[in-house]
């Protein structure tokens, strides 16, 4: 399956569940604009886009998804409004984030 | 330094109703999350409770934890620290908070640990591929912010948890194609195994995954069957189509912290890897320290909740607490929790308890 494809990930309807979506935002994905709900965890918004792939390992250069989304595991590290190693499974959207897939460890802002 | 009686980690299950438990005593109580809402991994549970009413059978664990924190959201001697990740104890007592990049210190004069566990792995060629995800992971994507992990998974592990989670996916319009688990036999309770059986979601035992495909995300998988040495069957190879590989093969105790603090821990395989060294009371060979639920041992939510209210009880009770229903509580707990763990689903559980206890008692942690 394309990686970009997967349309209608959503749930709309569920015998259980009901989504309370926050405000829909726009952010930008490696400079991509994306929508998504204000308030959800990046990967969710990311996800929800078609966008599974977030990142790469820092030696093979395979590519990375997330694994636990609860942020345990650090498979899902991303550089977020410039900071490295956001782990975006938990780290919530705002409107016009940039979110950008890392290249290597990342460098930390001197100011940060 | 921000001080408290008792300082709960973790405010899921076990930790929720060990503060309660706490208060009840007429403890001072901080409870301290790195999620933003209080119930831990309650609030993807959408499927009902078995076990006993005083542990909520027969509601969903989305509504429980609601519940839980419900009985001490307002109370003035209860406070939560939530999105405040514990990272470490130092040599004074004090933990070390992380909040909105900031990091903060409390001291507890006592420290109930709940932390819970994180999801094991499984070795396979691919399976760092995008797309292999945990079965919690998946659960927080459908049950949490409504999005769909696949179109197409594939389960391993036949547990509760594999179980379960195929029904929510069903639930959620996610094809299953199959469900694989090693072992001869399912593992989880037959009426989960049913409920996804009944629409035709087909359960492998005796099979595992070989192999997860693709180039930049997951593909497909290759299934092998597994022969009573749990070695593969040469030639039993059979390929799924699918875009998501969903592995619900175990938990193990996130028991960072505990090592980190000292406490003496040991290998138990039974309780799911490595976990503290206890008394009946659940406190650790570190005085004053206490662990409850998954961290304590991988069982369910149920035995974790009563577990919570034994520690907390007993972390408060320690400090001088009273309360006159005291050991009619502590009573009571202990014999649900030994109803729970009884029965053949519960061997593994007591196997693994009995030989805790019994290194406990070696070490003398245990009276």
């Amino acid at each position: 399956m394309a990686e970009a494809a997967m349309t209608g990930a959503r749930i709309t309807v569920h015998p259980i569940l009901e989504f309370k979506e926050g405000r829909k935002v726009r952010f930008t994905f490696d400079g991509q604009v994306l929508e998504g709900y204000e308030g959800e965890p990046i990967a969710a918004a990311l996800h929800a886009a078609g966008v599974r792939v977030l990142g790469e390992s820092p030696k093979l250069k395979r590519p990375r998804g997330f694994f636990c989304a609860i942020g345990n595991c650090s498979s899902c590290l991303m550089t977020v409004d410039g900071r490295p190693n956001v782990r975006v499974c938990t780290e919530k959207l705002r409107e016009g984030m940039r979110v950008e897939t890392q290249a290597g460890k990342g460098v930390l802002l001197a100011n940060d | 330094m921000r001080t408290t009686e008792i300082c709960v980690i973790g405010a899921g299950p076990a930790g929720l109703c060990a503060a309660i438990a706490a208060r009840d005593m007429g403890a001072r109580v901080t409870c301290v999350d790195s999620g933003d809402r209080p119930g831990g991994q309650l609030v993807k549970q959408t499927h009902k409770f078995f076990g006993s009413r005083a542990e909520f059978a027969g509601k969903r664990g989305i509504d429980i934890a609601g519940m839980l924190a419900d009985r001490i959201r307002d109370d003035p001697m209860v406070e939560f620290m939530l999105d405040s990740t514990v990272i470490g104890f130092y040599d004074d007592g004090a933990i070390g908070i992380e909040h909105n990049d900031a990091l903060t210190f409390l001291r507890g004069e006592r420290i109930v640990c709940a932390t819970g566990a994180s999801e094991r792995m499984l070795a396979f060629p691919g399976n760092d591929l995008p797309g292999v995800y945990g079965a919690g992971a998946v659960q927080t994507l459908m049950n949490v912010y409504g999005v769909r992990p696949g179109k197409a998974v594939l389960m391993v592990g036949a547990g509760n948890i594999g179980l379960i989670v195929s029904y929510q996916l069903l639930q959620a319009g996610v094809e299953v194609v199959a469900v694989v688990e090693a072992m001869p036999q399912v593992g989880g309770y037959d009426v989960h195994a049913r409920k996804i059986q009944r629409v035709g979601v087909p359960i492998l035992t005796s099979h595992t995954v070989k192999a997860v495909h693709g180039t930049r995300v997951v593909e497909g998988a290759t299934v092998v069957a597994l022969g009573s040495d749990f070695r593969p069957i040469p030639a039993t190879e059979e390929y799924f189509h699918v875009d998501t590989v969903c592995l619900a093969v175990g938990l193990t105790p996130l028991a960072d912290l505990l090592w980190q603090a000292g406490c003496k821990m040991a290998y138990v395989p039974e309780l799911g890897g490595h976990v503290a060294l206890r008394g009946e009371d659940y406190e650790t060979s570190r005085r004053g320290i206490y662990v409850a639920g998954d961290l304590a041992g991988i069982e369910e939510a149920s035995s974790a909740m009563i577990e919570g209210t034994i520690a907390g009880l007993s972390a408060a009770q320690s400090l001088g607490h009273e309360a006159p229903d005291f050991e009619e509580r502590l009573a009571t707990a202990r014999a649900e929790l030994a109803a729970l763990r009884s029965g053949p689903k519960g061997q593994k559980v007591r196997l693994g308890i009995e030989r805790l206890m019994r290194l406990g008692r070696e070490v003398g942690v245990v009276a």
